[in-house]
């Protein structure tokens, strides 16, 4: 088949079996754009920002775990995807953007929207490519799916001059079937040994204690690990990415851990004897200090990144390879032993586990005449069974929703962990609801995050999106105000935002519905009003409680059994 | 602690720069770095010097290895290998100093490659200390120019660092 590299771009793309493109045009990928217009292989989706293209396609890959693809132009297009790359990059989310450049002749001349796009995004892509000859860009396609679904998964930038998508530029066609790269090759299962040894010590464990990040999440072992985690009856935390991996109603569960985790998720931590790490890469947020980080424990750590393991905490067994394969060979042979847990040992564990319990640590106050954000959510929980797919912005309102709203499935739960990127959630959900048309989608997001890329609103109507967004208006930028209250004297340097705009008359004038509510007493039937309209995008800007604060915390530089507990419990 | 590592690279645009800012963003050390292609012309080999604990090092290897570009790791500092490193220096070389020049070059096994009147130029290969050695060991005042192509490293015996 004779194409043109601009075709080609949109028949790889076809054969990659992508449903969805993010993008916006301009100059250099013009000739691209044209070949869509010809072939409409697939939907485009038409963005707002090139920031909301990448983090559509990272919500799309989130929620479905199929690879998010996004387009932009030369300079600015591909300059404003950085932000979306990067958070693509800390989470490990399979994303493809491709990016317009210059003309071959003129890279390196400072020509209009020129810049450096491989030299901008190296660092924050798994890897990148620059395609000077349209005889490349089959295989250049191929490669880049390949590296962004397999091992870590992460995202992958393509950069096209304008030329090689000349339309007059006709070369053979032919889509690889397979890819092998010499350079590149992810583990397809744990090493046995090691394995054995790690049951040895789960086995031996008086104290056990799991772990669980986003790995598990991405490498699609929540069944893997709900039957571990049951079988042998463990204790599980899990972290902000990995949360709905394990589901959270359930009596194993303690919470989140980490800087805003659970008391009893971060005591049990400080006291295990043997912790289980599962597709993790121990966060500072979720550590702590390092140096008192599980003291007494032996670290078993299952990764498929080799370079996670011992990178900031020393482990003692470490096992590289996929977490679904080994968490079922770990199953199997421990049913194959007809191992029997000692019932009074386990019994004193969960006893000291309850004790810790029972200090109910993420209570509030619950008569308040304003509305308390951890109310807001746990109506978003109550009005919608706990069958939501959420993404959130940054800050208090994310922290919130991760500790009060229930998640019992995996890729349900979907925000900016690592890089902590505000703007992240409306974008995002509009990916998620594309991938889903029918299930409801909300965005929980705060005054100060939404603005960031609000512009996206009318994305959603473009598109019908049906998005709720559940705004936290507490007219602060909450997280930096809790910092400045508990750690700089309550000196609240510019965290107030004094000009907030009607976020009433905004969802209308994008011609979307828009609610202002006050009195907690509302809040449960208008959120179920707002649920009801199926075919709207609703905004609900919530006033809540202007000086509420998140706890526990952690300050920095303290261990885990070190929180700060709300004031009323301390 | 001090490390060698050899490198097989895909020789493609950009692949250098993914090393260099491997060590740029992570903040590791890099006290020198040398790259050339191989007999192999998709291939160029790679030796950098660097420095720091085991847990550093382990971590270094770990994100050199992450790298799509990088086929083949080998860190020299663990087994048997071998060092070069060629130097060239450009001394001034009056007609009192070059005795002196001479006897130096020779029992360094130096070369001198270029003569004027006033200089000369003093090609020298070795490990780094030697060179080091050499340059300490030249009158004060006579360098004009020291250009060192950073160790260069393979292992001793039969085994090859191949894909």
């Amino acid at each position: 088949m004779e194409l043109s590299g601009a075709e080609i771009v949109v028949q790889a793309l076809k054969d990659e079996g992508v449903e969805y493109v993010f993008g916006y045009p301009g100059g250099a990928v013009l000739h691209i754009y044209d070949a869509l217009f010809k072939h409409q292989a697939f939907k485009h989706i038409l963005v707002r920002h090139e920031q909301g293209a990448v983090h559509a396609a990272d919500g799309y890959a989130r929620a479905t775990g199929k690879p998010g693809v996004a387009l932009v132009t030369s300079g600015p297009g591909a300059t404003n995807a950085v932000t979306g790359l990067a958070t693509a990059h800390m989470d490990s989310i399979p994303v493809i953007v491709i990016s317009g450049q210059v003309p071959t002749p003129v890279i390196g001349s400072d020509a209009f929207q020129e810049v450096d796009t491989v030299g901008i995004t190296r660092p924050c892509t798994k890897h990148n490519f620059l395609v000077k000859d349209p005889r490349k860009l089959a295989e250049t396609f191929r490669k880049a799916f390949y590296l962004a679904t397999t091992g870590r998964p992460g995202p992958i930038l393509i950069d096209i001059p304008k030329d090689v998508t000349d339309p007059n530029v006709k070369v053979t066609y032919e889509y690889p079937k397979t890819m092998k790269l010499r350079s590149y090759n992810p583990a397809q299962k744990g090493h046995l040994g090691q394995i054995k040894k790690a049951i040895e010590l789960l086995l031996k464990a008086k104290r056990p204690m799991v772990y669980t990040g986003g790995g598990v999440i991405l490498g699609n072992a929540s069944q893997a690990l709900t039957d571990l985690v049951q079988h042998m009856n463990l204790p599980i935390t899990q972290t902000l990415m990995g949360l709905g991996s394990y589901p959270s109603t359930n009596k194993q569960f303690l919470g989140m851990l980490g800087m805003h985790g659970t008391y009893e998720a971060n005591m049990a931590m400080h006291e295990c004897d043997v912790l289980l790490a599962i597709g993790v890469r121990f966060d500072d947020r979720v550590t702590a200090k390092i140096s008192q980080f599980c003291p007494d424990a032996a670290i078993i750590h299952i990764d498929i990144d080799p370079s996670s393991i011992s990178k900031n905490v020393r482990v003692d067994v470490p096992i590289v390879g996929p977490v679904n394969s080994v968490l079922k060979e770990i199953l199997k042979l421990i049913k194959a032993e007809s191992w029997q847990p000692d019932i009074a040992v386990q019994t004193q564990w969960w006893n000291q586990i309850d004790i810790w319990r029972s200090k109910q640590c993420l209570n509030y106050n619950r008569d308040s005449d304003s509305i308390k954000p951890q109310f807001a959510i746990e109506t978003l929980y109550k009005v919608s069974n706990g069958d939501l797919y959420v993404t959130s912005d940054v800050g208090q309102h994310q922290m919130f929703t991760a500790q009060f709203y229930k998640f019992t499935q995996p890729r349900r739960w979907i925000n900016s962990g690592g890089l902590g990127t505000m703007g992240y959630g409306l974008p995002a959900a509009m990916g998620v609801q594309i991938a889903h048309p029918d299930k409801p989608v909300a965005c929980v997001s705060g005054e100060a995050s939404i603005l960031m890329c609000i512009q996206e609103l009318a994305t959603c109507k473009q598109h019908d999106l049906p998005i709720k967004i559940i705004l936290l208006n507490n007219g602060y930028m909450g997280m930096v105000r809790q910092w400045q209250e508990m750690f700089y004297g309550s000196r609240y340097s510019h965290s107030y935002v004094e000009a907030l705009p009607d976020f009433v008359k905004i969802a209308e004038s994008f011609g979307h519905v828009g609610m202002r509510l006050k009195d907690p007493k509302d809040l449960e039937t208008a959120m179920r009003e707002a649920f009801t309209m199926k075919d709207r995008l609703v905004f609900m800007d919530i006033q809540v409680d202007s000086t509420e604060n998140v706890y526990p915390m952690i300050a920095m530089g303290k261990g885990h059994h070190e929180m700060h507990l709300a004031p009323e419990l301390a | 602690m001090r490390h060698i590592i050899s490198l097989l690279l895909e020789n493609e645009s950009g692949a250098l720069s993914r090393v260099a800012g491997l060590f740029s963003a992570r903040g590791y050390n890099i006290e020198a770095l040398t790259v050339a292609p191989t007999e192999d012309p998709t291939l160029s080999r790679t030796t950098l010097v660097t420095t720091g604990n085991e847990d550093v090092i382990e971590q270094i290897k770990k994100q050199l290895n992450k790298l799509i570009d990088v086929v083949k790791l080998q860190d020299l500092a663990e087994s048997p290998h071998i060092e070069r490193e060629l130097m060239l220096v450009k001394v001034r070389a009056e007609k009192d100093d070059r005795p002196e020049l001479m006897r130096l070059s020779e029992i360094f096994r130096a070369r001198v490659i270029d003569v004027t009147e006033i200089s000369y130029v003093i090609e020298l290969t070795g490990t780094g200390e030697k060179l080091d050695a050499f340059l300490s060991a030249v009158p004060e005042g006579l360098i004009t120019e020291v250009v060192r192509s950073g160790p260069s490293g393979i292992s001793r015996g039969p085994k090859g660092l191949t894909v």
